[in-house]
Order: C-alpha cells, then sequence, then structure tokens
C-alpha cells in the first residue's frame, strides 16, 4: 500500500489519466478494425510509426508529429489498396509494416531506440497529454458521427452505396482517426506494441457483446482499464508500460473469452 | 423518357476486364409494375442489378424518373454470427421512431403468433442480424429497405438462402406490399413459376436480352432454349 500511496503524485494521476483515455479511444476505433476483420493490419500498423518518429528525433520535432506523418501516408496507401482491389493484398502489408520497422530501427538514434520501440511513460509531457486529451475527444466525436454509416458499409457495401453512403470516404476518415489513435498512444506503449491497443481491448469486448453500442462502450472501457491498470501495475512493479498493459488487456480478453457463450 | 416510365435503361454494356457481361440490353419499367428478370447462373443479372443502381461503372443509358425512390434488397448478405449488431439497432440506422419500426416490421410479416405478435417482433428485435434464419434475415432486410420509404423496390433473388415453405410466403409478402404502397418492383429470379405468377413483364437475359414482354407472350420453347440450352424440361411452368 505504501508503494501505491507513494507513486500517487498528481503529474502520474494526470499519466493515468490521459494514457487511460488514448486507450479508450483505441477500444473504440478498434471495434471497427475487428469487425471489419482488419485486425492483423491494425495489431502492425504501430510499427510504420518508428521511421516518423526517428526522423522527428533527428530534427528535435515532437516524435508523435513524425509518427502521425508516418502513419497518415501509411493509411493512404492502405485505403487505396482497400478500395482498388478485391483481394486484400495481406503479403504486401505485411512486407511494407517489417520494411518500415527495419528501416525505423536503423535510423533511429542508439539512445531513443528502446523508448520508441516499447514506450516510456516518464517522457509524456504536459504538452502530449493536452494533445491527447483534444485528439481522444476528436476521435470520439468524428467516429459517433460515422458509426452508422461505417457499420452498415462493413455488413454490405452495396447496401451501403444503394442508400446514398460515400463508402470510401467513410473508410478513408475512420482509417485516418486509426492513424491519429496510434500516434498518441506510441509514447505510453512504444511502436511495437501500440497497435494491440487497438485490436486486443476490441477483441475482448466483442466476446461478450450482442449489441453494436454495447460492444463500442465495452472496447472503450476495456481500452481505458487496460491502460491504467497497466500504468499503475508497471509503477508498482516497476516493469515497462507498454507490455504490461497489453498484457493486462490480453487478461481481459481470457477472462471474456471464458464468458463468450453466454452470448449466444 | 415517356412519362409512366420509372425506368428506362439504353444500350447498357457492363464489361470486366476484357469480358462482355452484359451485352446492349435495353428495356423500360413501367411504373407500378412488376418486372422479373430471369437467366441461368452467370447470365448477368445480378451485375445488371448493380449496374442501374450505380453500384459499377457501365457503358450505355440509366435514366430513373426524377421521384424514384429506390430501395434495395440485396441477395444475400453473409453476417457472421457473432457480429454484434441487434435487428433494432439496424432499422434505428434508418429510422428513429419505435412506432415505425413495429409497424413495417408487422407489414413484413413478423405477426404470424397471432395472439403474440407483440411478443414476437421485440423477439427479432433484439435477435442478432447473424442469428437470423435465412427468411427473417430477408425480411429484415425488406424492412430495412421500406424505412427509407422507397416507390421502387429491387429485389436480388427474393428467395435464395430460404427454405421451401418460407419461399412461397416471401412472394406473396412482395405482392401484398405492392398493393399497400404502390411499390414498383423489380426482382431476379431463377424459377419460372414465380414469373407468371407474380411479373407483369419479363426480362430474359443471357449477357443479352433474350426476351421482354408479358410473360405468357414472350416466354416460350425458343427463348427458354436461347436461355438455358436444350435441356428445357426443367424450367418449364408447373400447375400447382
Amino acid at each position: 500500500m505504501l508503494v501505491c500511496i507513494n507513486i500517487m503524485n498528481t503529474d502520474f494521476i494526470f499519466l493515468i489519466l490521459t494514457g487511460a483515455l488514448a486507450g479508450a479511444a483505441s477500444g473504440y476505433l478498434g471495434s471497427y478494425m475487428v469487425l471489419k476483420r482488419m485486425s492483423l493490419v491494425g495489431d502492425a500498423l504501430s510499427h510504420v510509426a518508428l521511421p516518423g518518429m526517428a526522423i522527428a528525433l533527428t530534427f528535435s520535432v515532437n516524435p508523435i508529429l513524425g509518427a502521425l506523418v508516418a502513419l497518415f501516408i501509411a493509411i493512404l496507401g492502405i485505403w487505396y489498396l482497400e478500395e482498388k482491389s478485391e483481394i486484400y493484398p495481406e503479403a504486401l502489408v505485411g512486407i511494407f509494416f517489417t520494411a518500415s520497422l527495419a528501416i525505423g530501427i536503423l535510423i533511429t538514434p542508439e539512445p531513443e531506440l528502446l523508448e520508441a520501440l516499447f514506450g516510456e511513460i516518464e517522457k509524456v509531457t504536459r504538452t502530449d497529454g493536452i494533445l491527447i486529451i483534444a485528439a481522444s475527444a476528436l476521435i470520439f466525436f468524428v467516429t459517433r458521427a460515422i458509426s452508422q454509416k461505417l457499420t452498415v458499409g462493413i455488413i454490405s457495401e452495396d447496401l451501403a452505396k444503394s442508400g446514398g453512403i460515400n463508402v470510401s470516404k467513410i473508410n478513408l476518415t475512420y482509417l485516418l482517426l486509426v492513424g491519429l489513435v496510434i500516434a498518441l498512444g506510441v509514447k505510453f506503449l512504444g511502436t511495437l506494441l501500440m497497435g494491440a491497443l487497438v485490436i486486443v481491448p476490441a477483441a475482448a469486448a466483442k466476446n461478450i457483446s450482442r449489441s453494436i453500442g454495447g460492444f463500442q462502450r465495452l472496447a472503450a472501457l476495456a481500452g481505458f482499464a487496460s491502460t491504467g491498470l497497466g500504468i499503475i501495475l508497471a509503477k508498482m512493479l516497476g516493469f515497462p508500460s507498454g507490455p504490461t498493459v497489453v498484457l493486462v488487456a490480453v487478461l481481459l480478453f481470457i477472462v471474456s473469452y471464458l464468458f463468450k457463450e453466454r452470448a449466444y | 423518357m415517356k412519362n409512366n416510365n420509372l425506368l428506362s435503361v439504353q444500350g447498357l454494356n457492363v464489361n470486366f476486364n476484357s469480358h462482355k457481361i452484359v451485352d446492349n440490353v435495353s428495356f423500360d419499367v413501367i411504373r407500378d409494375s412488376t418486372l422479373a428478370i430471369i437467366g441461368p447462373n452467370g447470365a448477368g443479372k445480378t451485375v445488371l442489378f448493380r449496374a442501374i443502381l450505380g453500384l459499377i461503372p457501365y457503358k450505355g443509358k440509366v435514366t430513373w424518373a426524377p421521384d424514384a425512390k429506390i430501395g434495395y434488397v440485396p441477395q444475400k448478405l453473409f453476417v457472421a454470427k457473432d457480429f454484434p449488431l441487434t435487428v433494432s439497432e439496424f432499422l434505428h440506422f434508418k429510422e428513429k421512431d419505435h412506432k415505425i419500426i413495429h409497424e413495417i416490421l408487422n407489414s413484413v410479416g413478423f405477426k404470424d403468433v397471432a395472439a403474440s405478435h407483440i411478443h414476437n417482433d421485440v423477439r427479432v428485435l433484439k435477435t442478432k442480424l447473424g442469428a437470423l434464419s435465412g427468411g427473417e434475415l430477408q425480411r429484415v432486410l425488406i424492412a430495412y429497405a421500406l424505412l427509407g420509404k422507397p416507390n421502387v423496390l429491387l429485389f436480388d433473388e427474393p428467395t435464395s438462402g430460404v427454405d421451401v415453405s418460407a419461399e412461397e410466403t416471401i412472394y406473396s409478402l412482395i405482392d401484398k406490399l405492392k398493393a399497400e404502397k404502390d411499390l414498383t418492383i423489380i426482382f431476379i429470379s431463377h424459377e419460372l413459376q414465380v414469373v407468371y405468377k407474380y411479373a407483369d413483364s419479363v426480362l430474359c437475359l443471357n449477357k443479352e436480352k433474350i426476351c421482354f414482354g408479358p410473360p405468357r407472350e414472350v416466354v416460350d420453347k425458343e427463348s427458354l432454349t436461347k436461355l438455358y440450352g436444350e435441356d428445357v424440361s426443367l424450367y418449364q411452368h408447373h400447375e400447382h
């Protein structure tokens, strides 16, 4: 308990809350990634952030900004492939992600490499926190506005288009938000693991959800809880935050999986 | 386009890569009539539908009347059993008013258990889309299409995925809706007997237009041979 009280200063509480908020936003967005059957893409997408962060670090710019630019470029590529090809070119996407990671590792300055790969929560600044709060609000607002159209588009593109929904515009908006949430989370979880926060809480929520509304709320809650709890646990046990957060999320997934049958 | 036409299609061509899927097809659909599109597998029926809905690129002219409001019921939806979306949520995407949703559900036949029909449609509202039977899903899709208050309904194979006993009721339902709501209906079918029973006109399609007109006038041995090949006995009209 003593440890617990010791670490609870205001800065740390601010960190937990901003982290948990980014977790909630990524769980909420991730719900559609899981429904779109793009889990693997979502999972590995964060690797793309590394070369962007490396370039930003070299020029002493905020690495979140570098991550954001790299992710947006990757998102445009994924969106283009989604629009133009009948069969999703999985191998191509996998190769591109791995190449980004390899290039990123080579060009990231040595002292910052570990931090960029696995996240370093101590390096999250006030400015980052405020950025995370503003961007999370934007993510919740926009996703809510496009959520119905997105869902109909996932069920049947023809049904959506015949109802006047611009499926390709909606998809691009959604994917850009995914890029944004990953950029927000890389400082907490690192480029290797941030993608997991988009997928794992949503996959856990899907196990026990019957309705789309319930699914989204649970996914956001699971993202919030795994990030919040993960950060606290990591601090108490002296572990790095990224792997701890991801393992808490995976634990939630396992528990929800055990309750899966009841949702039918 | 003539005044009483709801849709006019002129010289429609659809190609995939270098393959001709629909070859120079022209036809008109008169307001408040029922048109059946028939043809063998791979004849381009669904492609023709998707072209007139503007879902795929085509060459030629597709002109809808300015007041045409289209409701589309797709052939099949592959909704995974664990896709978390209830019928209620799905229908609420189009209509916020519970009362209207209940009315539409009643009109598409969710009232079979007369004594407890309210319970019946409550049950269906809470069911996941992916857990519905083929017939139920088709009715829900019809309800979804009707919620947009269309004056023309496009059905792609209303009976696919539905067992035989339910088939009759989907067609009689379509017929009933048409009488109630002043609808123009265009449907794709592979069964000649339903075409005779429910359609005012028929378009026989096998890449190109084989015949077009009232079913009893234009469907004959020659057009059937062109459609299905020599072995046409299977497709001939049985009287019930």
